[in-house]
């Protein structure tokens, strides 16, 4: 009897999250998640420990997205659950088993690289089915994996071709092609529109998005552009020197940012961080006041913060406000970027967000800061106060 | 003459238009005269294989052989006479299986040292290249010992040996410097689809490395297919003898006689595979393999 194609023996099925909450102790109340890792560490010698101690979940239908600056440890975190590199710490749980012993091969996860990684002297064909046919799938059910796929990424023109006959759209829809056909327990996919051009990343963004809105598999998505993560993800995991700095929704993350890091990292144009001083349960910009929040009363100095888009025209009612002269306009076509000089304060700068229609003068402008939009945290640890 | 303004001309296109083209002449000489100095003494051979012994002699040169003076009794006299398909066999066999072993050895290593971290890898590269320092003659000086020693003498081995071993620095270090360049995400990408590593060496790296293994391989057979020395030494027994070797030896039918003639043919004789092996394979090398692989 041949192998069964996929390692799919029965013990996937008791965490499908149809299952009674009463058999799944460690996450009561949310469905088992399909891919953890728990305090997971790589390091590759003493000095260059990419990831440490990073424990999160990724449950059935999930999307999560790894965002960091380049070499905070994302590609590596990915290749550490592919198997390609041997972490060398912690568990790596995939429906609840550890795989850590596992080679890739056995670790039924598919990945897309950003280099797509296509086999040139096949054709497209050949690239999609090969990782069926070595888990000896019949030809019949390969066959049909390979129609469902292509009918999804319009693939069904190029079947014949090789890579060096593909535009670089298409070799990233073989590459996703690739992965799909194989049904993994987890998808991992490294950046995988960061060579195609503006224009089509946004329209193949889109495509993704549909796309793995059908997968039941938990993916894992790494990417340097904040709009595919807010745009893609359910969870966005913010990386920085190999830690997790934040876990959470898309709106979370750029809501309440856990951290002044986060903060500055998520969110284009960035948020403005400004180092001040306490002065009696407030703090001065320039020659204005902003009200303290209580919790953040016993500190001495504090870290305040506040998107370019809420930093905006004076409407009635507005008790926070700041003047200054407008030094620099950036015309971002919806928008202009404002950077403004507070008054008071010659090296205070406040960049603003204002709508392209609005009316306003470079002198002695006014902009409102409103009090619930502002963030502040600690300037030593850089935690957000709450 | 009118003194209309003319359309603004740089000065000097007149005389650009009148100018002899210099560098075109100069580049078809270099060319024709690169033409000549190499394919020159092969068509003399090629064209002495096919003359009388007579057209050879004469007083006055004979370049183009008349048709009167066109014979193939060289060629006859050489598959007849000397028996040299025997030799060209003798030839074949210790080529191949030296290129066979230098490719079936050499590539695997190279594969290693470029993609395993080996402790000592750089020791293991200077050695390598190392041995391309000694002279060849020093070689042989201490093989022939070592072939007296351990009775290799009339065995293709003592030649198929040290053709395999002068050839593998060249293989190594070129099949290295391809390996690094091929990119490491294929091999992940194949780990990942399930192949083992015997599975992904033969169905993902070596159909991409083929053009490199051609090339190493072309020039390794070459060696092997031309060495002279060792051939000489190392073999006596006459029905083991490779081409170079028996062409040499061709002797007249008198010691004073020189036979150009079979020589010439026996030239072109040995030639002849070679030249049909790089022109088959130049197809086969199909550059470029890889590109569309990664983004390029
Ligand atoms: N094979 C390796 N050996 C040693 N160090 C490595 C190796 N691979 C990666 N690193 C180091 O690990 C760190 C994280 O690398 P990684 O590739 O995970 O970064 P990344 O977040 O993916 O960056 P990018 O966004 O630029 O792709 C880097 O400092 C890198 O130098
Ligand atoms: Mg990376």
């Amino acid at each position: 009897m041949p192998r069964p194609y996929a390692t799919y023996p029965a013990t996937h099925l008791p965490h499908l999250p149809c299952h009674p909450a009463t058999h799944l102790p460690t996450y009561p109340n949310q469905p088992m998640p399909t891919l953890a890792l728990e305090n997971l560490t790589k390091a590759y010698s003493r000095k260059v420990v990419p990831v440490k101690d990073l424990s999160l979940s990724v449950g059935n239908n999930e999307f999560l997205t790894l965002v960091g600056p380049s070499g905070c440890g994302k590609s590596t975190i990915l290749r550490v659950i592919a198997g390609l590199e041997q972490a060398t710490g912690g568990k790596i749980l995939i429906n609840g088993e550890d795989v850590n012993p596992l080679p890739p091969k056995d670790r039924n996860i598919a990945m897309v690289f950003q280099s797509y990684a296509l086999y040139p002297h096949m054709t497209v064909y050949e690239n999609i089915a090969s990782g069926l046919k070595l888990r000896n799938m019949p030809p019949g059910e390969i066959q049909k994996r390979i129609q469902d796929a292509s009918k999804v990424l319009g693939l069904d023109p190029l079947m014949d071709r090789r890579p060096s006959q593909l535009s670089g759209g298409q070799r990233q829809r073989v590459a996703l092609g690739r992965a799909l056909v194989r049904e993994p327990d987890a998808f991992l996919l490294d950046e995988p529109l960061s060579n195609l051009d503006a224009l089509l990343r946004e329209q193949v963004r889109a495509d993704l998005k549909q796309i793995f809105e059908r997968q039941k598999a938990p993916v894992v998505y790494v990417t340097h552009d904040q709009t595919e993560a807010m745009t893609l993800s359910s969870k966005v995991a913010v990386l920085s020197e190999g830690y997790l700095q934040q876990l959470g929704t898309p709106n979370e993350i750029y809501k309440t940012p856990a951290n002044q890091f986060v903060a500055g990292f998520i969110g284009s144009p960035q948020m403005n961080l400004i180092n001040t001083e306490q002065v009696g349960g407030a703090v001065l910009l320039g020659d204005f006041k902003v009200h303290l929040p209580e919790a953040a009363q016993s500190h001495s100095t504090v870290v305040l913060g506040i998107r370019p888009e809420h930093v905006r025209l004076p409407e009635e009612g507005d008790s926070q406000t700041i003047r200054g002269d407008v030094f620099l306009v950036e015309n971002l076509g919806m928008s202009d970027l404002v950077s403004l000089r507070v008054h008071g304060d010659e090296n205070l700068v406040i960049r603003s967000l204002i709508p392209a229609d609005a009316t306003w003068q470079r002198e002695d402008l006014e902009l409102a800061m409103p009090p619930h939009a502002i963030h502040w945290f600690n300037p030593e640890t850089g935690a957000r106060i709450e | 003459m009118t003194t209309a303004p003319q359309p603004i001309t740089p000065p000097s296109s007149e005389s650009q238009g009148n100018r002899i083209p210099w560098q075109r002449i100069a580049m078809w000489a270099a060319v024709i005269f690169t033409v000549l100095f190499s394919l020159g003494p092969p068509m003399w051979e090629l064209l002495t294989s096919i003359k009388t012994n007579d057209a050879i002699t004469a007083d006055s040169v004979v370049y183009i052989p008349s048709w009167d003076q066109f014979t193939f009794e060289h060629y006859v006299q050489l598959f007849t006479l000397n028996q040299f398909h025997i030799y060209i066999l003798n030839s074949l066999f210790v080529a191949v299986v030296s290129t066979l072993l230098c490719l079936g050895i050499g590539a695997p290593a190279a594969y290693a040292l470029a993609r395993l971290r080996i402790p000592g890898e750089r020791l293991v590269l200077t050695c390598v290249m190392g041995v391309t320092l000694f002279p060849y003659i020093l070689l042989f000086l201490g093989l022939l010992r070592l072939v007296q020693f351990t009775g290799l003498a009339n065995n293709y081995l003592a030649l198929i040996i040290p053709y395999t071993a002068i050839n593998m620095p060249l293989t190594i270090l070129v099949m290295r410097s391809f390996f690094q360049q091929l990119p490491k995400d294929l091999e992940d990408s194949a780990k990942i689809d399930g192949y083992n590593v015997l599975q992904m060496l033969w169905q993902i790296i070596l159909p991409m490395t083929l053009p490199a293994l051609v090339t190493t391989g072309i020039l390794a057979f070459i060696f092997a297919w031309n060495e002279f020395i060792f051939a000489l030494t190392f073999i006596t027994q006459e029905s083991m003898k490779t081409i170079p070797v028996a062409a040499a030896q061709l002797g007249g039918t008198s010691l004073f006689e020189v036979p150009y003639g079979p020589l010439a043919a026996a030239t072109v004789v040995g030639t002849l595979p070679l030249v049909i092996l790089v022109l088959f394979f130049q197809r086969k090398i199909v550059q470029g393999l890889t590109a569309g692989s990664v983004k390029g």
